[in-house]
């Protein structure tokens, strides 16, 4: 197993009356689920309930298979101010995320085995939901030299990436290619050509241009893009395309898949509800993230692109940052928002209420980042672990200043009011969340 | 008004009704005593972490001449060079009690954040390259002083477009005022979608002529590492503006500092079409005006200033 978590009491519940969806099982109805051991051992209506068995009222809510993310910054080790284990994984369980993925950008790097097996028994005395860990392609991110990828992974790395950074040298991103076919693991692109992005602090457009600030062109993701697909096309491997920000990156992706290259895609909640308008509103150091929000036109694709495959999954990319780092001018703040525990809300209210994606296919897409990892996908069947969450879909709730489970608050969609409000979460089969009601 | 953050917040009318302020101060420069007790007792802080000579001695005798108390805190030598935050040290200063905090800093953004944690007001004298409204309004003025109305003008903003608060402030400073505005520069110094602004875009100087104003702007020598002109030899070639290019009629603006033979030939900085002098004496009359429509009006002594721009909080 190469998740790892905090050893919790396996939950005994009986969920009742819940409207349960799960597109990938194909339920879509209002049913009674028995979780015993921690195991889904019934679903059926008028279940009853065994004496060790509580129960959960569900009537008016839904219960998804819990979100996996394939894309968080836990910032452990060595940035603790910004995010530890436990408090990015309690921030998981309050976004209803049954299991997260660590990026390597810590300090150290997670770079060697040792680096990384401490972490995961770090993982398992605080981790409130499973987490898994990518290790680094190149040694300290520095992009000159592969680390030991083998065996990184005889040490329980899901995959490789150097996040933050893309994989500069064409010629090392060929070599880590070529290596995989012995390690394994799929390589995790952040793909920017820095040559073109520069010092750009936004997207570059319209809006840059009124700011004055230093744009960040849309071709300096689609053209990296572009060129790794030809490697991986031309070396058979595998590779995830990391938070899609542009059209024309889409289209890359889209072309890529056509020519039958093993190519998948993420894209964040920020990316695919927000635009760089929301910057000529106010400059909040919480709208700045690399790759930075783009225009309508790029909004638009990355929702089609998940509406039509080209993007196989959703990321929160999440990425805490201490309050004094982020109060400061734009151009000199960090990038990077937080995420978990806004995800499937921000989702909801501005994608499937208003009726351009359908409820199904947003809950499939927060999932299915389990499979590029090769772990198993949360499903709501007999015999299965219990990975579930349990949501309101009518609560209404104003995205706070403060006030997460991270401990970060750099939230984009902070002073937002959003629909749907996640009250329970069972990540592999023990309680991690429960919504604090005041009566 | 509480605050001058950008040119983007204000109207036309409120542009006219400081530069007719402006106008009502010239004869205070022209007295012998140079001083008028308006904001006497009002302190002004200057923050500049940018060097600056002309925009931070201007306001600076514009307090005076209002007979403000004026202190001038630059970012060398002080706290900031041990690491203190913007924040910190704008609510330290905030401390002093000051009634308006003039800010110039290299950072988009600045002077609207320091709004938000201070009681001050606040006057953008520059952050990053963003906008310059000041400069932008002073502009006006000596411009509405040599040719009247701008209504209907043609202005040409020849230069380094990319970098410039400068021309960002203009820009929205003269379409406001009913011009119409032509953006010039090379290619690689314009910055992309610049029309949303907007303004028109030209790469070159052949249709320089249908111009009635032509504001050039600094060319910094630290673009050519970036390659952003090959060279400034290349650069004078394309888009310097001389004697040959200067039309009869047409009056010529720059912000100052002159780069001498590289944006301008000599001849015509020095020929009667050029208002670059004038432009640096409205800096101080315009400023009074700033500071008196942000000041005069607040707190009990004097009748209230029209507001003439809502600053979100």
């Amino acid at each position: 197993m190469t998740l790892d978590a905090r050893p919790a009491a396996p939950a005994n519940l009986l969920i009742r009356g819940a409207y349960v969806l799960d597109p990938r099982a194909g339920i879509d109805a209002v049913l009674d689920v028995l979780v015993r051991g921690g195991e889904i051992a019934e679903l059926g209506s008028d279940l009853t309930a065994p004496d060790d068995v509580e129960v959960v009222d569900g009537e008016g809510r839904h219960l998804f298979p819990g979100f996996v993310d394939p894309h968080v910054h836990l910032r452990t080790p060595g940035q603790e101010h910004k995010e530890t284990l436990e408090s990015g994984t309690r921030a998981a369980a309050a976004g209803g995320y049954v299991t997260v993925v660590a990026m390597p950008n810590t300090e150290p790097v997670v770079d060697s085995a040792s680096v990384l097996l401490s972490l995961r028994e770090q993982a398992r005395r605080e981790a409130r939901v499973p987490v898994g860990f990518v290790a680094a392609v190149t040694r300290g991110l520095g992009g000159e030299a592969l680390t030991e990828m083998a065996e990184l992974r005889d040490a329980g790395a899901l995959g490789f990436t150097d996040d933050g950074k893309p994989v500069h040298r064409a010629g090392i991103l060929r070599k880590a290619l070529q290596y995989q076919r012995l390690a394994g693991g799929v390589l995790c692109l952040h793909e920017e050509d820095p040559t073109l992005s520069g010092r750009g602090v936004m997207h570059e457009g319209a809006v840059s241009a009124r700011l004055g600030l230093a744009g960040i062109p849309s071709v300096s993701e689609s053209t990296l893009i572009a060129r790794d697909a030809a490697l991986a096309g031309y070396e058979d491997g595998r590779i995830h395309i990391q938070h899609l920000s542009a059209r024309e990156s889409v289209e890359a992706v889209a072309a890529a898949k056509a020519r039958g290259v093993r190519i998948t895609a993420e894209a964040s909640p920020h990316h695919l509800t927000l635009t760089d308008q929301a910057l000529l509103e106010q400059l909040d150091t919480r709208l700045k993230m690399n790759p930075p929000l783009r225009a309508e036109e790029d909004r638009d694709a990355l929702v089609t692109g998940l509406r039509e495959g080209t993007i196989d999954c959703i990321a929160t990319d999440h990425a805490p940052h201490a309050r004094e780092e982020k109060e400061v001018p734009f151009e000199e703040a960090p990038m990077g928002t937080t995420g978990l525990e806004t995800a499937f809300a921000a989702l909801y209210t501005e994608l499937v209420l208003p009726g351009v994606l359908p409820l199904a296919l947003v809950v499939d897409k927060l999932s299915a980042g389990a499979t590029l990892l090769d772990l198993p996908v949360p499903a709501i069947e007999r015999g299965r672990p219990a990975d579930l969450c349990l949501v309101d879909l009518d609560a209404e709730w104003e995205a706070g200043e403060h006030g997460y489970e991270s401990r970060a608050d750099n939230c984009c969609f902070a002073g937002r009011t959003l629909r749907g409000r996640v009250v329970a979460t069972v990540a592999a089969g023990a309680v991690a969340y429960r919504e604090r009601v005041l009566a | 008004m509480r605050h001058l953050l950008s040119i983007e917040d204000l109207d036309r009318a409120a542009i006219e009704h400081i530069l007719d302020r402006a106008k009502s101060f010239t004869e205070v420069s022209e007295r012998e005593i140079k001083k008028v007790p308006a904001l006497r007792g009002r302190r002004v802080l200057n923050l500049f972490y940018e060097a600056s000579t002309r925009t931070r001695s201007s306001f600076e005798l514009a307090a005076k001449a209002l007979s403000a108390d004026v202190v001038n805190f630059a970012a060398g030598g002080s706290a900031v060079e041990k690491g203190e935050s913007l924040k910190d040290t704008v609510q330290t200063l905030s401390a002093y009690r000051p009634d308006l905090i003039v800010i110039r800093t290299p950072h988009v953004g600045a002077a609207h954040l320091v709004a938000r944690w201070t009681d001050a007001g606040v006057v953008n004298a520059g952050d990053g390259k963003h906008e310059h409204p000041t400069q932008a309004l002073l502009d006006v003025y000596a411009l509405r002083d040599r040719i009247g109305s701008l209504d209907g003008a043609s202005i040409w903003i020849v230069g380094d477009v990319l970098h410039s608060r400068v021309a960002r402030s203009c820009i929205h400073a003269y379409l406001k005022m009913g011009a119409r505005v032509t953006v010039c520069g090379p290619p690689t110094l314009i910055p992309r979608d610049m029309e949303a602004l907007g303004c028109d875009v030209e790469y070159t100087l052949d249709r320089l002529h249908e111009a009635d104003v032509v504001y050039a702007l600094r060319m910094q020598n630290e673009r050519m590492s970036d390659s952003f002109v090959p060279s400034l030899r290349e650069y004078a070639a394309r888009y310097q503006i001389d004697g040959s290019r200067l039309a009869p009629g047409q009056v010529l603006m720059h912000p100052g500092p002159v780069n001498r033979g590289v944006e301008l030939a000599a001849e015509v900085i020095d020929s009667p079409q050029a208002i670059i002098g004038q432009q640096v004496a409205a800096g101080v009359v315009v400023r009074m005006a700033v500071l008196y429509e942000l000041l005069a009006g607040r707190g009990a002594a004097q009748p209230a200033a029209p507001s003439i721009a809502a600053v979100p909080a």
